[in-house]
């Protein structure tokens, strides 16, 4: 996955200043940063949900999964009925092998009859990032796919995305608001504030580059970003 | 596209209270908005005082016995008369507010009437007496209309009684016969048979005789006196009715009262339930955050549209058929002219299907986008609704453009042309198929906002 330079403009205000990086198969990618810095537009233009103003993007959107932040899925289906709707909208070959294979990934199995709106919020965004991987696609983007998830349900989700990427090879670009997630579940951090990207690197070397002191990446990170007027 | 409507579906099998309640309301607003846009305002309450005893109701016209109280009845086909005891009753009842109006007939009205006719011009015309209630002046116009339309009606009976009367005299007069009086029975000599007597006793008389000439100019008196009176009958038919009514329509349908209240009952159907389910199923994709999702590769923003257009129109046909159905026990739907109106329901559904579809694309939740569709289609139906004449001619202009650019006027017409063969589908038909594709476009562009390119 690479992005060349993309920039992104709504009317005079400019929400991404010509981003650049690169993404290998399997990685696991943190994009972090404060709120409005332009995480979810930049995951936006590569899911294809928007076009950039400027620059370009390596990816298909047939080669993307995506998973937005809510889950966007449909609360008066089941879990099979969802599962297998999307699917077939993708158009994927074998779409009850697909339907059994993501049941059995979010361990989900139990609970495919049951309307979706009955689940947890844990339950539900694991088949919201279930129906992302569905085409079983070379790229997957989450949108703070943790955010309002407790630390359980959040370590579910996290075994299913790290799981995807050391098996399948996945190449994974997650934005969230929580760095110690970042710290921990990432291969790489890109760290972007007001549009621009500031930092990409492992999340150690972010800590390096504010100086050994600091011993907690959090920390580490809002202090990275004060020295650089943010 | 086939998933999705599937899809949909299935979301509406697993909401049947919802979907129970669209359906009701539809049928339940439709109905009687159908009936009551096209029923004749109800009879209005007036109290009646009828003075005159029972056996004085008749007076004598020449020789006939009129009854006065038939006249009455001319009235009571427009108001729903109370009948009361005095004069100080009927009006008590307008002051409480329990009759709109009052009419009194005064005792002395036969004599009257009985006056009228012998002393025309001479005696006080018969009167009658009404009182109204100012309280509602709409209510107070229409008692009155309604009065006074009924008493020209009655008026109008009595004179072409008096010219019966009058015709039969002069009939009498020319040819003779028994003529009735109130006292006896006469014998009429008669113009024509005093002609010929005259014609008899002048040829008695001898060639020079001095009385054949004075005969000669009573004979030629009888015979300008038959001729003119010959063309006195028609004269007075004339008087009897001197204007003929020939109505014409030059605009508009032909079709019953009971056939367009059930194509108005069918359009108001038709239009809440495809408006309100396409643009509820669309903003339902946002609000369960899966437009993204689909818009980004699954489906084309077009596709998705014209999923939601079909799933309201086929719903709303649907409704719209059950609908006829349910109407057809009270007012009969030609199943010859089934084509015509099912291709109506149709194309009527899919236009409000579209409409709908707009509307959801510009609001960002099912909420909303149902108050929009109910703040929309109400004055639409409303305005649609307004007959020429009742409003000024600009504001009638301004309310057939704006009648014209949404789709309940033109299934209106196609429905009631469909179900009541009142005027060609074809016209309607086109409308409706420009304001559905008009409609997708909009909401086309309208997606864009929300990333759908």
């Amino acid at each position: 996955m690479r992005a060349d330079a993309v920039s992104k403009f709504y009317g005079q205000r400019e929400a991404l200043k010509s981003v650049s990086f690169a993404a290998e198969p399997g990685e696991v990618v943190a994009l972090i940063g404060p709120n409005g810095a332009g995480k979810t537009t930049l995951l936006s233009i590569l899911a294809g949900l928007q076009e950039a103003s400027s620059g370009s993007i390596s990816v298909e959107r047939g080669d993307v999964g995506w998973v937005p932040q809510q889950a966007a899925v449909y609360r008066k289906l089941s879990v099979g009925e969802n599962l297998r709707l999307f699917a077939r909208l993708e158009g994927v070959a074998d779409h009850e092998a697909a339907v059994e294979r993501m049941l059995a990934l979010t361990g989900l199995h139990e609970r495919a009859r049951d309307e979706l709106g009955t689940l947890s919020g844990g339950n539900q965004q694991r088949v919201n990032i279930a129906i992302g991987l569905l085409a079983d696609p070379p790229a997957l983007l989450l949108d703070e796919p943790s955010s309002s998830l407790d630390p359980r349900q959040r370590a579910h989700v996290w075994e299913l995305i790290s799981g995807r990427a050391q098996e399948r090879g996945t190449t994974v670009l997650f934005s969230t608001h929580d760095v110690g997630e970042a710290e921990r579940y990432a291969d790489r951090v890109l760290v972007l504030a007001d549009g621009e990207l500031l930092f990409e690197g492992s999340p150690v070397a972010l800590e390096e580059a504010v100086g050994s002191r600091e011993r907690d990446f959090e920390a580490a990170f809002v202090r990275f970003l004060r020295e650089r007027g943010h | 596209m086939r998933w999705l409507l599937l899809k949909d579906l299935q979301i509406l099998r697993r909401s049947p209270g919802l979907l129970a309640l669209l359906v009701a309301y539809a049928a339940v607003i439709g109905l009687p908005v159908g009936y009551g846009i096209s029923a004749p305002p109800s009879k209005p309450k007036v109290a009646f005082y009828n003075g005159v005893p029972a056996s004085q109701n008749t007076f004598d016209l020449g020789e006939r016995r009129v009854d006065a109280s038939k006249y009455a009845d001319e009235l009571f086909e427009d108001i729903d008369p109370i009948r009361v005891d005095s004069r100080e009753e009927a009006i008590a009842k307008v002051r409480d507010g329990e009759a709109l109006g009052a009419l009194v007939v005064p005792e002395e009205i036969t004599r009257q009437l009985q006056n009228a006719t012998e002393l025309p011009g001479v005696s006080e015309p018969p009167t009658l007496e009404v009182f109204y209630n100012a309280d509602n002046p709409l209510k107070r116009r229409y008692v009155e209309q309604t009065v006074k339309a009924r008493l020209s009606d009655a008026n109008l009976a009595l004179s072409g009684e008096v010219t019966r009367v009058a015709a039969n005299a002069l009939d009498v007069l020319l040819a003779g016969g028994p003529f009735v009086l109130p006292t006896e029975t006469i014998d009429v000599l008669g113009l024509r048979r005093a002609k010929a007597l005259l014609e008899g006793a002048q040829r008695g008389l001898p060639a020079g005789d001095p009385q054949r000439a004075a005969i000669q100019q009573v004979i030629d008196f009888a015979d300008v006196a038959i001729t003119s009176l010959n063309f006195a009958n028609p004269v007075l038919g004339a008087i009897a009715a001197p204007i003929r009514v020939d109505t014409t329509e030059v605009a508009g349908g032909n079709g019953s009262l009971e056939g367009f209240a059930v194509a108005a009952a069918a359009t108001i159907a038709l239009m809440f339930v495809a408006v309100l389910l396409g643009a509820g199923m669309l903003a339902l994709e946002r609000e369960e955050h899966a437009f993204g999702r689909l818009v980004r590769g699954l489906v084309r923003p077009t596709g998705l549209l014209a999923e939601k257009v079909l799933l309201g129109a086929l719903c709303a046909f649907l409704v719209g058929v059950g609908l006829l159905g349910l109407l057809s026990l009270f007012e009969p739907v030609s199943l010859g002219r089934a084509p015509q109106w099912l291709g109506a329901l149709a194309l009527g559904a899919a236009a409000f299907a579209a409409l709908g579809v707009a509307v959801g694309a510009v609001t960002r939740d099912v909420r909303a986008a149902s108050l929009l569709s109910f703040l929309l289609s109400l004055p639409i139906a409303a305005l649609a609704l307004v007959p020429s004449g009742t409003v000024g001619d600009t504001a009638f202009d301004v309310i057939r453009v704006v009648s014209a650019a949404f789709p309940f006027k033109p299934t209106l017409s196609a429905l009631d042309a469909g179900l009541n063969a009142t005027r060609g589908v074809a016209l309607p038909a086109v409308h409706l198929v420009l304001l559905a594709a008009a409609y997708v476009a909009l909401a086309r562009v309208a997606l864009r906002r929300f990333g759908a390119r």
